[in-house]
């Protein structure tokens, strides 16, 4: 290939629409078709068939006729067929139809007197502005309609009669037939003066081009033929189609040149116009669709384009890539937080490409050497032309022979290569990061936990992708703007996305609540998270966990915050003062110690001292043992004896209500019916008696069990979620109120009709360690199901909404002077955000001028 | 002293960030250290800016989008009274980006004057907003075939509450329905149809008609409730009709508003139907625990207002307003703007980012924003 030049880019600077006139599709056409015949006996295309050579090849061995190309070489060429009789075009149906009606029958002028198409126009200019080109169209009619005082052409003074269109092809003049030749030929006599009234270019389209005289056919290489199993063929849906057309369109021909009558070729002409218009769109209402000889409908050039499946939004919008992979994850505290851990099998699949020079040329003759099957070896030479050569046992040699510099060769990953790693829904910028390859043995991606949530990726089985990115550019690219540490603080609301999680709080928490650990232990810990220099302890026997965590902070970081709970956190000089940490400080979308040292140190340092904090609180967790045990559900007897009294009281106080209630006793809220009014007090009783449930849970249980801890450091559930366990679970409630649909005046066949209680309305009173009742277990059931429903039904619309938001404003984008402007540089805002900051660059949206202030006055 | 060093930073620093400042300054800071503040603020600020090329409308879209899929389905009842319900969580948000003009739930939030909004009278205000309609203060409505007439028998007690006299019911009778002769007997009205006598069947409809017929009040409120919050007493309205309210003598017009866009886009203008856009979609955003920065609202409320009227976005609205076809016929409806574009002749000049991705060209943001310039030898 001589004319390869791989340097110079050719860039299209726009794209012009518009309609072939006959004489251009017969330009641009290189085979004229004249039968319906495909290949010959021999299985060669037949010349003047639809698969004629001169279209383009579709066979691996053929020539095209036209440019001499083979098969991937030939773009492919238009042909033409001459219609004996012109047919419509039915995507342009409404216009003809709109035309014909405004326009006169005889000279072919619009219906509006000279003096009032000015005035109109300005109208009409603006509605198309407005309401788009079909708007426009309507009010051109519109205004005719209103003009026809009298039906006489103001220009010529010929009388017009009534146009109607009968669905989907045909025009009535006066409930009479219109030809298509005589509609082209009023369509001929419109001006072009009086095009511009209805919106239409006449430098791009003429009415007449409308209807077809001769019909284009697209290239071979558009719908190739598939070669089934069995050797046979088995041709596109389009050639089909256009052989349909073909075949009716000779038998027209034959019929008019012998002279058949006038009904037969009548016949024959609205066939070959229901295949034309099936042939642009096989969808059109009131015209039964063409199908296959299985009866499934042919897919023509309309479905070919719109929608998901179509070219548009599958092909063109949504790409396909190589050097990707997938595979399912798996967590592993002992990476980084911006590696990603890649198995073996695939880092000698994917590949990168590395131009060879003087310099590493041995470096990477050797990856050639190892060949495909060792690691680090390589899979591909490219050589400078751009061809392709596979390096295998037996072409290792004479590639080996032909390496020379300024041929790429294509080696297998290496740790630290650049990777671009997603995992889908994408529905934020954090979904796709990029990471640095570390490969390791196994066959599952590895991931850092505390790059989880960004993601929103957990470990049960979820699969997440990789692509490699191939040029110099890209890996630049990906490796500035989104490599993990980059995409810490979310654009969305301007706090850390990433964070401590689970074991990494609760460990933290633990630890730095933490007295008496050995200089043993500590150094332990420091050395598991990386720490070799043991200096930063001062010798002595006990050391509390907070001198080990803040062995992890920089020597000057000076921090003032709150637990979750309130108690104050006093960092001075790398060392925590006070306080203890939790998740407040260390998690995500809070994290405010991880958000000021981040704003101080710069996103590098974050993620290593992230990754250490988070190690030091898994490894510590590892070392001293942490589980949860049915056992921390446990309540000792008088605690249950409480709850008991608690529930007890409860359901007398809605006993008493709903007595009052029968008794017309019970007054109402204002504003409120009765019944409204006692089931508002009734869940208003529940709900305490389930609060204080929860309280006494809250007292009695072990402070030291593990289910408790991880409630208090934030790491996972809350007192809530144990008091269901242990005591109760409480009111069911949907929308929010008690469950009262199922049966009449029941919720369910176990209960007495009117039955207003607490157990008959879905409170469950049993705690799930118990275990629930029948009943219970039903109403449970239908809170479950009614979520499920809830969240199957809002994905799709949330989905939509996303889509639209996305498409509509995908174009704006900041321009150097600070505004916001769309694609056609309109304004839309002057400033972005009125003050043009970055949220991702801000503090929860804002600058802290606190810590500034701080700063200056101390 | 440091007020002048306000005034200096006032063009540098925007005002949210000054006023933060002179909040959170200790009294009695000197100039010195004020001057510090405020240089570091600046350097923070200058720091903190969006760059050039930035995609932040598409950032927009994804911080909308993604927590939405968090968001609840339900409406909700409001304060338990059952007709009146709100629309919450994601059909509120889809309605209000679609730009509907007919919402589910027209609501308005009614402030009064003093000293109407301390409780006076609260009650009779509220009533007499609420849209009254006859069905509301008659007890009965029959026929009397043999002398062809509707009876009505009115409901004394309601209209003493609406200050309503039988005489002026009988006034907007004889006003909305042309052919009866209406006339007063004790607490009953008798409708007497003029003319064709034996016409059963239009007495028949006129009967369901007269239910219908608007007596008092304001248009389109169906229900009215008096709230009290903090210490002022509201009025909360099922149904919405800013123009009319607004022209009520006790209705403060500063606060009283609606969550029909449209409606105040047509009575105050776009900037404040912009501005209740954003409003109404950050409260729900808000209201489901969420977090999205006000930013993001604003910017996709500003497309949606940027033409001067409310457009959603939808295919009608703000996409079909899009200069590029190919980027309109990736949303949907394809053919239907390839076909409107082949007919104008329009040119693609390629300046948007989905036409340049169906292309494999770089697309104008971000990175493939800046070219380099450079002098080549002849």
């Amino acid at each position: 290939m001589d004319d390869y030049e791989p340097y110079v880019f050719k860039k299209v600077k726009s794209i012009t629409f518009g309609v072939f006139s006959p004489k251009a599709i017969k330009k641009m056409a290189t085979a004229k078709i004249v039968t319906p015949e495909l290949y010959d006996k021999e299985g060669y295309p037949v010349d003047g068939g639809l698969m004629d050579t001169r279209l383009g090849v579709i066979d691996p061995g053929l020539k095209c006729k036209t440019d001499g190309k083979k098969l991937k070489d030939c773009p492919g060429h238009f042909g033409y067929i001459e219609l004996a009789r012109p047919v419509i075009h039915i995507k342009f149906i409404n216009v003809i139809y709109t035309l014909l009606k405004c326009t006169c029958r005889e000279c072919g002028r619009v219906l509006i007197p000279k003096n009032r198409i000015d005035k109109n126009m300005k109208l009409l200019d603006q509605i198309n502005q407005e309401q788009g080109l079909t708007a426009r169209r309507l009010m051109v009619k519109e205004i005719v309609t209103a003009l026809k005082t009298s039906n006489k052409c103001p220009y010529c003074n010929a009388r017009q009669h009534k146009i109607s269109l009968e669905k989907p092809t045909t025009f009535l003049e006066n409930d009479k037939r219109i030809s298509p030749i005589e509609i082209r030929s009023r369509m001929e006599k419109v001006t072009d003066d009086d095009l511009l009234i209805f919106g239409i270019n006449p430098k791009s389209v003429r009415p007449e081009w409308m209807v077809l005289t001769v019909l284009p056919i697209p290239p071979v290489t558009i719908r190739p033929s598939i070669t089934l199993e069995s050797g046979e063929r088995s041709e596109d849906d389009l050639t089909h189609k256009l052989g349909d057309i073909v075949r009716i369109n000779q038998r027209l021909f034959e019929n008019i040149n012998a002279g058949a009558p006038e009904i037969i070729i009548e016949d024959l002409w609205d066939l070959l116009q229901y295949h034309i218009t099936t042939f642009f769109d096989n969808e059109v209402s009131q015209l039964p669709p063409a199908r296959h000889k299985s009866g499934q409908p042919l897919k023509t050039i309309t479905s070919r384009i719109k929608s998901k499946e179509g070219r548009i939004r599958h092909n063109l919008a949504g790409k396909r890539t190589n050097f990707s992979s997938r595979t399912v994850i798996s967590p592993d505290p002992m990476i980084h937080l911006n590696e990603v851990g890649v198995p073996r099998i695939v880092a000698m699949k994917l590949t990168v490409p590395e131009r060879i020079n003087d310099w590493n040329f041995a470096y990477l003759k050797k990856f050639v050497e190892r060949g495909p099957s060792e690691y680090p070896g390589a899979n591909y030479i490219v050589r400078p032309d751009g061809k392709k050569k596979k390096i295998t046992e037996e072409t290792k040699e004479q590639v080996l022979e032909e390496l020379e510099p300024g041929y790429f060769v294509e080696r297998h990953l290496l740790d630290g290569d650049i990777a671009i790693f997603n995992r889908q829904p994408s529905l934020h910028r954090m979904s796709m990061m990029c990471h640095k390859v570390k490969v390791l043995p196994g066959k599952t991606f590895r991931l850092n936990p505390a790059v989880c949530h960004p993601y929103n990726a957990d470990f049960d089985g979820d699969e997440m992708n990789l692509h490699i990115p191939q040029t110099e550019e890209a890996r630049a690219e990906a490796e500035t703007l989104m490599i993990v540490q980059t995409q810490l603080i979310s654009p969305r609301y301007g706090l850390s996305v990433i964070g401590c999680i689970q074991d990494a709080i609760s460990g933290n928490y633990l630890l730095t609540k933490r007295e008496d650990l050995t200089r043993e232990q500590a150094i332990d810990l420091l050395a598991a998270v990386g720490i070799d220099d043991f200096s930063v302890l001062r010798k002595k026997d006990k050391y509390s966990g907070n001198e080990i965590f803040s062995a992890l902070l920089p020597k000057d970081f000076d921090f003032k915050g709150k637990t979750l709970k309130g108690n104050p956190v006093v960092i001075k000089d790398g060392q925590i003062k006070e306080g203890f940490m939790d998740r407040a400080n260390l998690g995500e979308e809070r994290g405010l110690m991880l958000r000021t040292i981040h704003k101080r140190y710069g996103a590098d340092q974050t993620i290593e001292i992230l990754r250490r904090i988070f190690l030091l609180g898994a490894i510590y967790l590892q070392r001293r043992g942490f589980t949860t045990a049915v056992s921390d559900t446990d309540l000792p007897e008088l605690a249950r004896g409480k709850i008991e009294e608690i529930l007890s009281k409860a359901e007398a106080a809605v006993e008493e209500l709903i007595q009052s209630y029968r008794d017309k006793t019970l007054e109402a809220f204002p504003g409120r019916t009765l019944q409204e009014t006692l089931e508002l007090k009734i869940l208003e009783i529940l709900n305490k008696a389930r609060n204080m449930s929860g309280e006494i849970v809250q007292e009695y249980s072990d402070k030291s069990s593990h289910t408790i801890i991880m409630a208090d450091s934030g790491a996972r559930g809350n007192f809530l979620n144990l008091a269901q366990m242990a005591a109760v679970v409480g009111q069911q409630a949907m929308r929010g109120k008690r469950i009262e649909k199922g049966y009449r005046e029941r919720t369910l066949s176990c209960f007495e009709r009117g039955d207003l209680s607490p157990r008959a309305h879905g409170f469950v009173r049993s705690g799930f360690k118990k275990g629930l009742a029948p009943h219970e277990f039903f109403f449970m059931g239908i809170t479950g199901r009614d979520s499920l429903m809830d969240t199957a039904l809002r994905t799709p619309k949330s989905g939509y909404l996303y889509r639209r938001l996305a498409n509509a404003m995908q174009d704006l984008k900041i321009e150097y002077d600070e505004t916001v402007r769309d694609a056609a540089r309109k304004i839309i805002q002057f400033s972005y955000g009125e003050d043009a900051i970055d949220v991702s660059r801000s503090e929860k949206g804002h600058i802290n001028v606190r810590r500034i202030i701080e700063k200056v006055c101390g | 002293m440091t007020e002048a060093l306000f005034k200096e930073y006032e063009k540098l620093l925007p005002k949210r960030i000054i006023e933060d400042i002179k909040e959170a300054l200790p009294k009695g800071t000197g100039a010195a250290k004020v001057k510090k503040v405020l240089e570091l603020a600046l350097e923070e600020y200058l720091q903190s800016k969006v760059d050039p090329g930035e995609s932040v409308g598409l950032i927009s879209a994804e911080s909308i989008g993604e927590p939405s899929t968090q968001m609840t389905l339900n409406t909700f009842h409001f304060a338990g009274v059952a007709e009146m319900n709100v629309t919450t969580g994601l059909p509120r948000i889809i309605e209000i980006l679609d730009g509907r003009k007919d919402l589910k739930t027209p609501m308005m939030e009614i402030h009064l004057k003093s000293p109407f909004n301390k409780g006076k009278d609260i009650r009779i205000i509220a009533e007499s907003i609420k849209e009254t309609t006859l069905k509301e203060v008659i007890d009965e409505i029959s026929i009397n075939i043999a002398e062809s007439t509707i009876e009505l028998t009115l409901l004394a007690e309601k209209l003493k509450v609406l200050k309503l006299t039988p005489a002026q019911i009988i006034k907007v009778l004889e006003k909305s329905l042309k052919g009866y002769a209406v006339r007063q007997s004790d607490d009953r009205i008798l409708m007497k149809a003029k003319g064709k006598e034996d016409n059963l069947n239009e007495i028949y409809k006129s009967k369901e008609k007269i239910k219908d017929i608007y007596i008092k009040g304001v248009k389109g409120i169906s229900h009215v409730l008096p709230v009290k919050r903090d210490e002022e007493f509201v009025i909360i309205t099922a149904g919405s009709n800013l123009k009319d309210i607004l022209t009520l003598e006790y209705v403060d017009d500063k606060t009283t508003s609606t969550n029909n866009i449209h409606e105040i886009a047509s009575v105050l203008g776009v900037e404040a139907a912009r501005q209740s856009i954003i409003n109404e979609v950050f409260r729900v955003i808000e209201n489901q625990g969420l977090n999205v920065d006000v930013r993001h609202i604003m910017l996709v409320a500003d497309t949606m207002c940027v033409n001067g009227t409310v457009k959603g976005i939808t295919r009608y609205g703000v996409v079909s307003e899009k200069s590029s076809v190919l980027a309109r016929a990736s949303f949907e409806t394809s053919i239907k703007h390839i076909i409107n574009a082949s007919l104008v002749g329009e040119v693609d000049e390629l300046t948007s980012v989905v036409e340049n991705v169906m292309l494999n060209q770089p697309i104008p943001v971000g990175t493939g924003l800046p070219g380099l310039v450079t002098k080549v030898k002849r």
